[in-house]
């Protein structure tokens, strides 16, 4: 349901400013969201001070830093540090996106604000708790169906069927455009939210799929797929340069044109 | 996201808006020229007048706003130029709009 407010166990208080590095003549200011499920205390929000000759120019090489050097405990997903992992998916700025591909520089004036994805729950700081998205995302299952007999070699595909693909396979589930999706806040434990329905749509897309009936199926519901209003923040949101947006909308004329 | 939410904003001005539309008409469909008097008399008053240009303004921006979900519904202007232009157009062409129409009807009502 919709809720404005934060809950009372989930207001930002206060919060520790750490002293700037010695010796570091260029220092950039973090801001970074900070909540630990053991203190019992609310989440607050840390300001450290990067020294950006001493560090690489991403907001991830920035946190890296600040963990190697001032704050051991500050708990954030990263792994490929290129964009092709999405573990490190945060809000930068107001902005959903990839912490290794947006250089702290691109940042505007002031601090770089940083706070784990929104209107999920928190594991710690910037950790989100992502079961119920991927949960969503098993639902649209996201395999090859057949009922033909597997053919001697490969299923086959010609090159115009598998360029239909494009701007839906390059995906990586980051999680940047349901989270910034208001309709998802609200409804998240009943509409699949645009990176399930962008998968959803990339296996309905695939033509050497024999389920896109049973896949349609599964999606016409009142909630599932036509909680989606065309707010487009997924795709000004998406890192990956992709358009959950229309394909949310190629799944809604799909849902027209079979029963043509 | 804003111009979404002005979508929504202004249809559910239009509810209230509605109420005074069909006010006017019930007055007028009446057989008491006091009612239709007093219709006129709130309608044309500053405050009347200020509401009735909101609801011009709600109603062409809902009527722009809602070709452009239309086109997107079709399957057409996704790309990021494409729905900035679209966004723009709607909120630029629901005040030249309400303009427009308040200059004709003020040309051919004339200042009561």
């Amino acid at each position: 349901m919709v809720e404005f407010a934060l809950p009372k166990n989930s207001k930002i208080t206060g919060g520790k400013t750490w002293p700037k590095p010695a010796g570091a003549t260029e220092t950039r200011e973090f801001r970074v969201y900070r909540w630990n499920p053991d203190d019992g205390k609310n989440p607050s929000v840390d300001t450290y001070y990067v020294d950006v000759n001493d560090c690489g120019p991403m907001v991830l090489d920035g946190l890296i830093w600040i963990k190697n050097h001032i704050d051991p405990s500050l708990t954030f997903r990263r792994s490929c540090r290129e964009g092709v992992c999405g573990s490190c998916a945060m809000n930068i700025d107001g902005q959903n996106t990839l912490a290794c591909t947006r250089s702290m520089h691109d940042v505007k004036d002031g601090a770089v604000k940083i706070n784990p994805l929104p209107h999920q729950p928190v594991v710690k700081d910037l950790v989100p708790d992502l079961t119920n998205f991927y949960a969503q995302y098993a639902s649209v299952e996201p395999w090859l169906k057949t009922t033909s007999p597997t053919p001697q070699k490969e299923w086959r595909q010609s090159h115009e069927d598998r360029e239909k693909l494009d701007g839906l396979y390059e995906c990586i589930l980051c999680a940047c455009c349901s989270t910034s999706c208001p309709s998802y806040w609200w409804n998240s434990d009943r509409y699949l939210g645009p990176a399930a329905l962008l998968q959803a749509n990339r296996w309905v897309s695939d033509s050497r799929d024999e389920a896109t009936g049973e896949r349609l199926d599964n999606l016409e519901d009142p909630f599932r797929l036509y909680r989606c209003h065309t707010i487009m923040n997924c795709a000004k949101a998406c890192p990956k340069g992709l358009n959950p947006a229309e394909a949310i909308a190629e799944l809604k004329l799909k849902m027209v044109e079979r029963q043509i | 996201m804003a111009l979404s939410i002005v979508h929504r904003a202004t249809g559910i001005a239009l509810y209230v808006g509605t109420l005074l539309l069909a006010w006017w008409l019930i007055a007028a469909a009446s057989n008491s020229a006091g009612a239709y008097a007093n219709v006129q008399a709130f309608t044309g008053s500053i405050i009347g007048r200020l509401i009735v240009f909101g609801y011009t303004w709600a109603l062409m921006h809902h009527m722009l706003s809602g070709i452009r979900h239309f086109v997107w519904d079709l399957g057409f202007g996704f790309k990021a130029n494409e729905r900035e232009a679209l966004t723009w157009a709607a909120l630029i062409g629901g005040i030249v709009l309400t303009i427009l129409i308040w200059i004709i009807a003020y040309a051919i009502g004339g200042v009561r």
